[in-house]
């Protein structure tokens, strides 16, 4: 974004009808996401009606429909969420009980991740921006440390961790950092350096000195691209978090759990289509809370198209 | 009597990946105070360049500069000038009220002193009621007037301006070169004025400066005798036009030189 706007003349009535068309817009994007919804539910028992109808063939054709509209593979819709308020197993508690507490403990290690992440990826472009010797030296690693695969790194980080005496759920938190932080670092770098140049000459004839012009400049013009690169970590924590569950074994996790439903997909797929909306209901949650706080302190600014 | 702004023997050269350029050769200026000086030219003249120097935003390659008596880094440390240029270049996550002291702000003056003369400023440009709105809600010439307010907050005995109505509409750009006008009455405040429109330099200045490029030198320095306070009316007056032609006669010739 500019950080400096000209032009559009002031009129208390082009805000008013901005207010008025801002409820307006959060009206109809509530009805797009429901409608999108409906959609892929229908597209879905559509695709399921059909085999239904040909026997799983594709009509007027011998060929086989894949995926098999058959309920072993896409299970009904409502059976999905059924599978939701019954039971996680024979006789126990409700598999939405049992997931929200999945999900619960899987976002704390990903929040937690998140913030040290954020913090270091700020941190590191702050330092990029000050030094462009520090930023020539390590932006190699810095790229390379995000092409290794993080199933490679996750158990390493675990065995490193218990080597240490770290907490488990900590080992999984880095793993989650270990994501976060990319993202943050490089849109930090970007956005302190988004001001322009009359604005640096500006507090340069102010006699400001750098720390001055880092906070009352560089960080509030490199905001939006700062929480924009938190909406892209945000999601990147909880799968950073649920992957590092796996080599760190504990049950209590999405990780695990997802692990599971895996396993008995083949018996009943039904639990592992709920525990995937729960992870992704958890994911949007997480993202849709950084866009309130981007919302809150990016106020009065001109609304950039948020995400 | 001393001299606000003492250049002697002036010159700028920039060394690029395309080679070196001289933008600026032997500029020898003395500004008295009080006075309204435009820098006039074609692009490439290096007015801006010279601009920048006083402010100390750019080191001279050769010669000696003063600003205030001072050397310009110390001038501009003590903040002896403001600045103002073509874009606002307003924060945008800062209310109008927020602009205007920044300068004050980050010179460490207190908030209640800051919004005391905050205040004066706002009402001197005419933006009293607009203290809380955001620059995205101003028109291009309210912004640049929160710029000038902004320039003036720490009482400088200089402003420096780098077209500050460049990008204003004609009707905009009058209004604001009277109000400017006004404000340098005001303020006893001696301005250094670049721009490249004529009637501008003309109907603004005490003196008006002419440069030509490559490189950048001052080929001319016109008095303009106009008769203070001025108003809109001068600007249909015969002398007027006798100036406007002076000056334009002299851009051209220099332009030929080069």
């Amino acid at each position: 974004m500019s950080a400096f706007r000209s032009g559009g003349a002031y009129s208390p009535g082009r805000m008013a009808a901005a207010t008025e068309s801002g409820s307006n817009t959060a009206l109809k994007r509530v009805l797009a996401v429901a409608a999108i919804l409906a959609l892929l539910v229908a597209l879905w028992e559509g695709y399921k009606l059909l085999g239904r109808a040909t026997g799983g063939t594709w009509p007027f054709t011998e060929l086989e429909m894949r995926p098999r509209p058959g309920n072993n593979s896409m299970p009904h819709v409502w059976d999905v969420v059924a599978a939701l308020f019954g039971p996680h197993r024979r006789g126990g508690d409700p598999l939405i009980l049992v997931m929200a507490s999945a999900v619960l403990f899987t976002l704390r290690e990903a929040l937690v991740g998140f913030l040290v992440g954020g913090a270091f990826g700020f941190a590191l472009g702050v330092l990029f921006v000050r030094s462009q010797a520090t930023e020539r030296a390590f932006m190699p690693y810095v790229v390379a440390s995000q092409t290794i695969p993080i199933i490679a790194i996750a158990p390493m980080v675990v065995i490193w961790g218990r080597q240490l005496d770290v907490p488990s759920w900590l080992s999984v938190a880095v793993i989650a950092a270990f994501l976060t932080f990319f993202p943050v670092a490089i849109n930090t770098v970007r956005g302190l350096r988004s001001p322009e140049a009359t604005a640096t000459e500006l507090f340069h004839s102010y006699a400001a000195s750098p720390s001055q012009r880092l906070w009352k400049l560089q960080v509030p013009a490199a905001l939006p691209y700062i929480f924009t690169s938190m909406k892209i970590s945000a999601s990147a924590s909880v799968v950073g978090a649920i992957v590092g569950e796996l080599p760190a074994g504990f049950g209590e996790g999405l990780g695990r759990a997802l692990l599971n439903y895996n396993q008995v997909f083949a018996a009943d797929p039904t639990k592992l289509y709920a525990a995937v909306l729960m992870a992704a209901m958890g994911g949007i949650v997480f993202v849709g809370l950084i866009t309130l706080a981007e919302r809150f302190t990016l106020a009065g600014r001109v609304r950039e198209a948020s995400l | 009597m001393d001299f606000i702004v003492d250049a002697q023997q002036l010159g700028k050269t920039f060394e690029g990946k395309a080679g070196t350029v001289e933008a600026l050769r032997g500029i020898d200026l003395q500004l008295e105070p009080g006075e309204f000086v435009s820098l006039i030219g074609p692009s490439g003249c290096g007015k801006s360049t010279l601009l920048r120097l006083i402010g100390d935003l750019l080191q001279p390659t050769t010669g000696s500069l003063a600003v205030n008596g001072k050397t310009p880094q110390q001038a501009r440390i003590e903040g002896d000038y403001g600045i103002a240029f073509q874009k606002a270049t307003l924060l945008d996550w800062r209310t109008v009220q927020r602009n205007v002291e920044l300068p004050l702000e980050l010179a460490g003056v207190e908030a209640h002193a800051r919004a005391a003369r905050t205040d004066e400023l706002l009402d001197m440009v005419g933006l009293a009621d607009f203290a809380d709105h955001h620059p995205w809600q101003l028109s291009g010439g309210m912004q640049q007037r929160v710029a000038i307010a902004r320039a003036l907050s720490q009482r400088p005995p200089l402003l420096l301006m780098d077209e500050p109505f460049g990008a204003l509409d004609e009707m905009t750009r009058e209004s604001m070169q009277q109000e400017l006008m006004r404000i340098w009455r005001d303020t006893a405040t001696t301005v250094v004025f670049v721009t490249h429109s004529i009637p501008e330099a003309v109907f603004l200045s005490t003196r008006v400066v002419v440069m030509s490029p490559r490189p950048g030198r001052i080929t001319d320095r016109i008095d303009i005798g106009l008769p203070q306070p001025r108003d809109s009316g001068i600007r249909e007056s015969e002398r007027f036009f006798e100036l406007l032609t002076q000056v334009r006669e002299q851009l051209r010739s220099s332009d030929s030189v080069s």
